[in-house]
């Protein structure tokens, strides 16, 4: 079996969950113990990837670039690592991040759209850089169709390809499902991911179970730092592992300390499994639009999940965070007729 | 009035709905040949089954072919970095004109509802990219009534309208589109964002547009902004405002961080346009193929115009 890599997503994912918020400093700090506690990597960028910051999204508190800017010198076992999504960010944008510093980065698509990514992916490995092909919203494709999609991007040169849940909407056997696909359909040399979150409360548990049937490279996040009710929690990932005896690198009650002490306080809004958060789960709703659908639910007097599920029966993909006020509005003014 | 002769390169979904729009709807204009690169395109057996001239060997096969003396604009829809050798073979014939729907963006951005009569002299002239034309007409209806620091724009559209060219030419969209954004709607600074969705039934195009402008009169902008609605519906009939105009003050005390920018506060707007296609090619959800078209259509008539005006004289 290849060696297990957890890639931290605390300062990417966690991102969302404050509303692109992090302070500079405050930033740098929490990589520097991600590094000592020995996580593999580590992804730094707006939670929508390199240029995420914007209306649509949420402008940040700092560019991307201040983020990342005096990171990769400071890291002594893990790798610096971002997130770029075709149609957000663009090869320049890429390349400035690989002038930081940054060692690896993961293209992401929505699961039936991976043929826009083969030019960045090559444009990645042209630049020398470790790629991961991020198929988001992994519960929207069957399992065989999501192979076939990671095969366009392994086509092109990732050296990984993830499931990613970003709707945290998938069942373990799906999960299942899934992996298999991906170690039947890939070659033996990619690597396999997932990236999971927590709105069924199955973040570790569809990780383990991903990790069961061949995949390699685990997300997590401290405290589940993450869009809807977070990431797998990194700190009771470890000790899962520490229990199943699957050897990793990272330090448990470094981690744990970590969550409880630095990244929980800075939750305003709880990072946990409630009503709104379990509704993306229950409907397949990217997590990114909770804060933004609560946003809305308030500014025009509607129920957060009415929206998300309308969102859901719409089908609306990541990155259409424009149209959450949209669909508020559809629902206002159908009430007022 | 003899109309005017018009090749079409690239025989994909944008060029498909433009020769059916050429052949149906233009008055001026006449459909002489198309061209591709693949004998078994759907374009070209359609192109073929409608009476239309065409070649399966790029704009090297258009150039041989009899009719090309009389062919006075050449539309390209092939893809940003094809433009490039259909541009450097039709400069040599400077009595052809070039309209661009590439977002290679060689010539200069026309949107007919804001420059149109700028560039008619041209002889290369680029479309911009869909979600540009829907957009962008907002921003500059905005940057009428009130300074405009930012224009975001997010184009969504249904995957199935999505073909390969456009596949592999998404950062050239972003690109081209914020740098349309700053040069036509006169944002300091632009930003554009494409989504695929590949839901079933496909959706219809939407776009949103969103700016920050120094603080303004908000009657005044929302009335700039339904006038120019009403401008690009005479030449795309199914562009609309989905939802009325939102605005919401940014206060001084709770500015946006916004790259390039720093701190801004003001008036944002959001604009929730809707296209729906026309439904040539293919069905009504594909606005983002009967936009581009749409306009590159008015242009190339409007230039028209002008080339019969000077010959008259």
């Amino acid at each position: 079996m290849k060696s297990i890599y957890i890639q931290d997503v605390t300062l990417r994912d966690g991102m969302h969950a404050i509303r692109h918020q992090y302070d500079k400093e405050k930033l740098k700090e929490i990589a520097i113990a991600l590094d000592k506690a020995k996580v593999d990597a580590i992804e730094i960028s707006h939670g929508d990837g390199l240029a995420g910051g914007s209306f649509n999204y949420g402008f940040g508190s700092h560019t991307d670039w201040d983020w990342l800017e005096g990171i990769a010198e400071n890291l002594s076992h893990a790798k610096l690592t971002t997130l770029v999504l075709p149609g957000i960010a663009t090869i320049e944008d890429l390349k400035r991040a690989k002038d930081l510093g940054v060692a690896s980065v993961r293209i992401a698509t929505h699961c039936t759209e991976a043929d826009i990514a083969p030019q960045h992916i090559e444009a990645a490995k042209k630049l020398g850089m470790d790629v991961g092909g991020f198929l988001m919203m992994a519960h929207m494709n069957e399992p065989k169709k999501l192979a076939a999609q990671a095969k366009i991007m392994e086509s092109a040169g990732a050296d990984c390809v993830y499931v990613t849940d970003s709707a945290g909407a998938l069942l373990m056997d799906d999960v299942i499902d899934r992996i298999k696909a991906f170690t039947d359909e890939l070659k033996d040399s990619t690597e396999i991911g997932i990236h999971c979150h927590h709105n069924l409360s199955l973040g570790v548990a569809n990780t383990i179970v991903a990790m069961e049937y061949g995949a390699n490279r685990l997300d997590a996040s401290l405290a589940g730092m993450g869009a809807g009710a977070g990431n797998a929690p990194l700190e009771v990932l470890i000790a899962v592992l520490n229990k199943m005896d699957v050897p990793h690198n990272a330090d448990l009650f470094q981690l744990m300390d970590l969550a409880d002490d630095v990244i929980r306080p800075l939750q305003k809004r709880p990072v946990r499994v409630d009503r709104e958060t379990l509704s993306l789960g229950y409907a397949g709703v990217y997590s990114s639009f909770l804060l933004h659908a609560e946003r809305a639910a308030e500014k025009y007097g509607l129920d957060t999940r009415e929206i998300l599920l309308e969102l859901g029966r719409r089908k609306m993909v990541g990155g259409q965070e424009d149209m959450i006020v949209d669909v508020a509005l559809d629902i206002k003014n159908s009430k007022e007729e | 009035m003899e109309k005017t002769k018009v090749a079409i390169v690239g025989s994909g979904n944008i060029g498909t709905d433009l020769m059916i729009k050429v052949l149906r709807l233009s008055k001026q204009l006449e459909m002489t040949a198309m061209v591709g690169i693949d004998k078994k395109s759907d374009g070209l057996a359609r192109a073929k089954n409608m009476g239309v001239l065409t070649t399966a060997k790029g704009i090297d096969g258009l150039v041989k072919l009899k009719a090309w003396q009389d062919i006075k604009i050449i539309f390209d829809a092939t893809s940003a970095k094809a433009h490039a050798y259909n541009w450097s073979v039709v400069k040599q014939y400077p009595d052809k004109k070039i309209i661009d729907l590439t977002p290679a963006a060689i010539g200069p951005y026309v949107i007919p509802s804001v420059n149109l009569e700028e560039h008619i002299l041209e002889q290369n002239v680029n479309m911009v990219t869909c979600g540009g034309q829907a957009t962008i007409p907002i921003v500059a209806a905005i940057s009428q009534i009130a300074k405009v620091h930012y224009g975001e724009i997010v184009a969504s559209i249904a995957s199935k309208s999505a073909g390969p060219g456009t596949r592999a030419n998404i950062d050239e969209f972003t690109e081209t589109t914020s740098k349309a954004i700053e040069k036509l709607g006169r944002a300091e600074k632009g930003k554009a964002i494409i989504i695929l969705n590949p839901a079933e039934p496909p959706l219809v195009m939407r776009d949103t547009v969103f700016t920050l402008s120094a603080p303004a009169d908000k009657e005044a902008v929302r009335t700039s902004i339904h006038r120019m609605v009403d401008r690009v519906q005479k030449y795309v009939p199914g562009f609309q405002l989905h939802q009325e105009v939102q605005f919401d003050d940014i206060p001084e005390s709770d500015p946006v961080f916004i790259e390039g920018l720093g701190w801004k506060s003001g008036l944002k707007t959001s604009v929730y346009l809707k296209v729906v296609g026309a439904a040539h090619y293919l069905p009504e959800y594909a606005g983002n193929l009967d936009i581009m078209t749409s306009a590159a259509l008015a242009c190339a008539e409007r230039m028209v115009m002008n080339i019969i005006s000077n010959e008259e004289e």
